[in-house]
């Protein structure tokens, strides 16, 4: 126990690089990921836009946050793919049998994951730039967003663990994906709550991606940002930890 | 002294309704070659998995190089190296920097020292900067084997090493394995391949049906067969000896 905790930092850098290895020899998928959340931000912005109420002269100020959480739950597709490739191919075996901190195996791809969303969001940012957004929000409030947008990604990267982990094929550790992707058009991310009937309402005005969406929008826009950003808060802390406690039993039962 | 690198009593082993192992014991001796035969299926894999800490067994113990592997598997995986049945490499990395990578994981010193002595070892240099996904099945299957050497474990697994291996190549693995054994390593080795085990291994264990049947050196085993009859017939080539011919290979003897 002793000998592999000590090297816990080093063997977590080990696997860092070689996940980020990984990412950078296949910027594809940055492309990949990004094209689909500003596809939607193309067809909102300049098709249905004109006739989407928001109370906001901006559209595409107020889709942003809403877009942005769609390119991080499709983008963690990819991490729960590269573990289900790793436990695959053997190599997760290989790095087992050795004396390393068993736990960095996992982490390396969460890091990398983080890495990897990071620039898929500045990539959709540029493109919402050239579109029309703009922002009043001075440092402060950019890096609460910032840090929002890691804790929803620290989240989902380790829902997509446990996919990796379970999944029995290539498009089953993808798949999972879909549904979270989907959560943003029952939220207040395109339209405002206050249109939908009631169930859906009720449905989407208690969902994560509602209060992280209003967060970042109120964040973005200078405005008060209120309870929403606890209840964000909440949401991505509490999927945290159940996730990782998910992805622990699903690790136990691989080794 | 510990003289065994490998104690194993009563192992069993079941994935649910299947029992693969039903009791299974043997030893290996320290710096020997160790060769366990057995069909497909008969659970050669599985006892790897149990003895390199992958996999937990229902019943029975098991020390390597002394450290129970229950009780301590830390010890163990610092002593040991696998190459499992499949190829476990990063097809997206370079050789270069999939040996660097297991060095560091190992904590060795000297990184790149290392890897470069390898490549050369396996004449691995010109497709050392290439990734893994373009190496041939051969290629792959030596740097697989590169990487199970790095830090110089003392007991070494290999799991069907040679399995889809061009003669060629297989010999090449053979050649390895002697100069580990030479140099002190010990070799455990699963093979289905019976001229395997004969060329290398000092003793030879069959499992069968979820126990060890027979084990013994060669000419242990061999004693085991009823008086050989002395029978003169015309020794015919055999095709591996005749391909080795053609191609000139400098290993066929
Ligand atoms: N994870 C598992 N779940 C269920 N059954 C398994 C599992 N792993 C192996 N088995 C079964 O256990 C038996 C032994 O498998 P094992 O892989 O140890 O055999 P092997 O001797 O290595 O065979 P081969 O020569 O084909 O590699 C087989 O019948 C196999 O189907
Ligand atoms: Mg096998």
């Amino acid at each position: 126990m002793e000998a592999t905790k000590k090297h816990f930092f080093s063997d977590m850098n080990v696997m860092l690089g070689r996940s980020m290895r990984h990412i950078f020899r296949s910027m594809d998928t940055i492309i990949t990921v990004t094209i689909m959340p500003i596809g939607f931000m193309l067809l909102f912005v300049y098709v249905f836009g004109g006739a989407i109420q928001t109370g906001t002269d901006n559209y595409v100020n107020y889709l942003l946050p809403g877009i942005l959480l769609i390119a991080i739950a499709s983008g963690i597709s990819y991490t729960s793919y590269r573990l289900f490739i790793d436990v695959q191919g053997g190599i997760f075996e290989r790095f087992h049998s050795m004396p390393i901190a068993r736990s960095t195996v996992l982490w390396g791809h969460v890091l990398s994951s983080l890495v990897s969303n990071a620039l898929s969001v500045v990539v959709i940012i540029v493109a919402a730039l050239m579109m029309g957004f703009r922002s009043s929000a001075g440092v402060l409030p950019w890096l609460a967003v910032a840090s929002i947008l890691m804790l929803f990604t620290l989240a989902l990267s380790w829902v997509a663990v446990i996919a990796g982990l379970s999944a029995k094929s290539v498009d089953g550790a993808g798949a999972f994906a879909y549904p979270i992707v989907f959560l943003p058009f029952i939220s207040s991310a395109f339209v405002p709550t206050e249109s939908m009937p009631p169930i859906v309402r009720a449905f989407a005005e208690n969902q994560p991606v509602t209060a992280i969406v209003e967060a970042i929008r109120a964040l973005l826009s200078g405005q008060p940002v209120g309870n929403d950003i606890w209840i964000a808060l909440a949401w991505c802390i509490g999927i945290t930890i159940v996730a990782y406690i998910f992805a622990m039993r699903a690790y136990k039962k691989r080794v | 002294m510990q003289n065994n690198s490998i104690q194993v009593k009563g192992l069993q082993k079941s994935y649910n309704q299947l029992h693969v192992l039903n009791s299974v014991d043997f030893e290996v001796e320290q710096g020997s070659i160790f060769a366990l035969l057995g069909s497909n299926g008969a659970g050669k894999t599985t006892i790897v998995k149990i003895l390199t800490t992958l996999l937990k067994q229902d019943g029975g113990t098991a020390t390597v190089n002394g450290f129970d592997i229950t009780s301590k598997p830390d010890n163990v995986r610092q002593s040991i190296s696998l190459t499992g049945q499949f190829a476990a490499v990063d097809e997206i990395l370079t050789g270069e920097e999939n040996l660097i990578m297991i060095a560091k994981l190992r904590h060795l010193k000297n990184p790149h020292q290392v890897t470069d002595n390898l490549i050369k070892r396996f004449g691995l240099t010109d497709a050392a900067n290439r990734r893994v996904a373009t190496y041939s099945g051969g290629m792959h299957r030596k740097l697989d084997l590169a990487m199970s050497l790095v830090g110089k474990p003392q007991l070494i697994f290999l799991d069907e090493p040679t399995t889809g291996l061009d003669p060629e190549a297989r010999l090449e693995v053979w050649k390895i394995v002697k100069e580990l054994a030479d140099s002190g390593t010990t070799v455990f080795l699963t093979t289905q391949y019976l001229d395997e085990a004969e060329q290398l291994a000092d003793q030879i264990a069959i499992l069968h049906e979820g126990r060890i049947i027979a084990s013994g050196t060669l000419a242990e085993l061999k004693k085991l067969l009823p008086p050989t009859k002395v029978e003169y017939v015309e020794k015919q080539p055999t095709l591996e000896e005749i391909f080795l011919a053609i191609i000139g290979t400098k290993e066929a003897k």
